[in-house]
């Protein structure tokens, strides 16, 4: 290890920091912007032109807004909260790869902060350590609401993070590997969103429960819980708190735009052109940017147009169906692999299929069970 | 089995907030752009003038007395040929709302014998301060019509003789 590589990699870790700090920041932005858009207003847009100093204004405003502790909470647990839920969404970006080896002045310039081979294991380990932060906070508070949305969403984010680990393994099946670089040169000619539609589902569902964005923001209901395990935070604390959930939006958006639409890799009908990342590779960074934004605009445009779920119901969807669902997905695929492999290359062609039929078997049990308590009800 | 129905549904409601978002937005830039209040709002009082820019006002405190609020408070002292602010006898000397109090309902309008106060179209009532709330009698009072000599005027004598016009239809 050379003193130069120990300098690429402070580098490339602060970059990307700072890029995920200034990404929160924008996203805020981005979110209000289109909220307001499908509202059929206008947003902010009073800070700088089209409102882009709004995020500034914000920060201003929270860094000199007075900082509260509640009476009789834990004060260190409660000052050591917001750092514990954002220090794992920030790290957790470490192993996402943002595009392939560059050549910079005969250097050769890896886009990645750490390449581990387990790469999806470290993923999981990390996201259930934001769990910890999140329910600290509510504890600490000495406040019966931030307490019940703490337990709200240690019981949620664990229930989902058992079908986003077996969506996970999916995609680790397919690519064969734990490797986040392997996974994203698997997906070279097809992408996984296709071969495992369904597994991409469950994936984008959970994640919606994973970082608790509305219809599964019960940990934050505002009605109910009046802002849930943040009530008693402000200021910078509630903003990093802020930041964490946010962060974490970006994260996982980048860990699916990975994991089942092509990483880095360029779009389908780009493939074999100038704009391959394989002959111009700084684009592989552009590209996982545009997948990101579109992720993210499809984690915006669920929240504005469909309701809270009540929490029973969540747990049941969890429990009931996306675990067996995603369970089913995870044999499909082991099936469907070998028998890829043994028989004919073709078979893989039966993942989807199969998968689908299953995913449309699921939609159909639940259109009924819902059918038949509203006829029981009545 | 439905299975389709169900998938339909969900994309309708996100086709539903898709589609909104290309429609013009319904926002009012406010403090550039204003919109007209409506002909019966009940905005700040206004106390009218007549042509000859006399104060309607004559100090008569009946909208003291209606004031469900108490918010007015009206002391009045005497006209002369010599300084006269309104026509007849006596005029208002201080006239103050407090616009912490008032209610904007409007009792006000319907006491006053002369129709001198007014609930005009301005809502944008702001202030920093308890004091700056008790407006006074030269924040509510009317403008100046155009090549009018200011109040008091000096008049002739016995042409200013009656507090109320005299009205056409007394039922109106």
């Amino acid at each position: 290890m050379t003193f130069a590589l120990v300098i690429e990699w402070l580098i490339k870790g602060f970059v990307l920091v700072l890029i995920l700090l200034g990404g929160f920041a924008y996203l805020t932005l981005y979110e209000r912007k289109a909220l307001a858009r499908i509202q059929v207003r206008i947003g902010p847009n009073r800070a700088g032109p089209w409102g882009i100093l709004q995020p500034i204004a914000d920060a201003i405003k929270l860094i000199f807004k007075e900082e509260l502790t509640p009476a009789r909470s834990d004060k260190l647990l409660f000052i050591l909260a917001p750092v514990i839920t954002l220090v794992p969404a920030l790290v957790i970006t470490a192993v996402v790869p943002w595009g392939p080896t560059l050549t910079v002045f005969g250097h050769k310039l890896t886009l990645y902060i750490a390449d581990i081979n387990v790469g999806v294991l470290y993923i999981m380990s990390v996201t259930s350590i934001a769990v910890y932060g999140i329910v600290l906070a509510g504890w600490s508070s000495n406040n019966k609401y931030a307490m019940m949305g703490g337990m709200r969403s240690s019981a949620q984010m664990i229930s989902y993070e058992i079908a986003l680990g077996l969506s996970f393994v999916s995609a680790i099946m397919l690519a064969g590997s734990m490797r986040m670089l392997d996974i994203v040169d698997a997906q070279k000619s097809l992408w996984f969103v296709l071969l495992q539609p369904v597994g991409t589902a469950i994936f984008l569902i959970a994640t919606l429960a994973e970082v608790n964005r509305p219809p599964f923001d019960m940990p934050e209901a505002e009605q109910e819980l009046t802002a849930g395990y943040h009530a008693e935070y402000s200021g910078m604390k509630f903003a990093l708190l802020f930041m964490a959930e946010y962060d974490k939006m970006i994260a996982i958006s980048m860990i699916g735009a990975t994991l089942f639409f092509g990483g880095y890799r360029e779009f389908w009908f780009l493939s074999n052109t100038v704009f391959s990342v394989d002959r111009t590779p700084w684009l592989g960074p552009v590209y996982l940017f545009v997948k990101l934004v579109i992720l993210l605009f499809g984690m915006i445009w669920v929240r504005a147009t469909f309701p809270r779920i009540r929490y029973d119901r969540l747990m049941a969807f969890g429990w009931k169906v996306l675990l067996p669902l995603s369970l089913a997905v995870v044999f499909i695929t082991g099936v469907g692999i070998i028998l890829a492999e043994q028989i004919n290359p073709l078979w893989m062609w039966g993942i989807p299929a199969v998968s689908l039929l299953v995913g449309i078997f699921a939609i159909a049990m639940i259109d009924r069970e819902l059918r038949r308590k509203d006829y029981a009800r009545r | 089995m439905r299975v389709v129905e169900p998938v339909v549904e969900l994309g309708r409601g996100l086709w539903t907030t898709l589609r909104s978002m290309f429609e013009k937005p319904v926002t009012i830039q406010y403090p550039e752009q204003k919109r007209p209040v409506r002909p019966r709002f009940r905005g700040r009082h206004v106390l009218k003038r007549y042509e000859n820019g006399l104060e309607k006002c004559i100090g008569c405190a009946l909208c003291a007395a209606a004031c469900p609020a108490d918010a007015i408070f009206v002391e009045s002292a005497e006209n002369t040929d010599q300084e006269r602010y309104s026509p007849g006898e006596r005029y208002a000397s201080t006239y103050e709302i407090n616009m912490l109090r008032c209610i904007y309902c409007g009792f006000c309008e319907d006491a006053c014998p002369t129709e001198a106060i007014v609930l005009g179209d301005n809502y944008e009532l702001s202030f920093t301060d308890r004091r700056q709330a008790i407006y006074p009698k030269e924040m509510l009072l009317e403008g100046m019509p155009v090549g009018i000599l200011p109040t008091p005027q000096k008049t002739e004598p016995g042409v200013f003789t009656r507090s109320v016009p005299e009205m056409k239809d007394p039922m109106d």
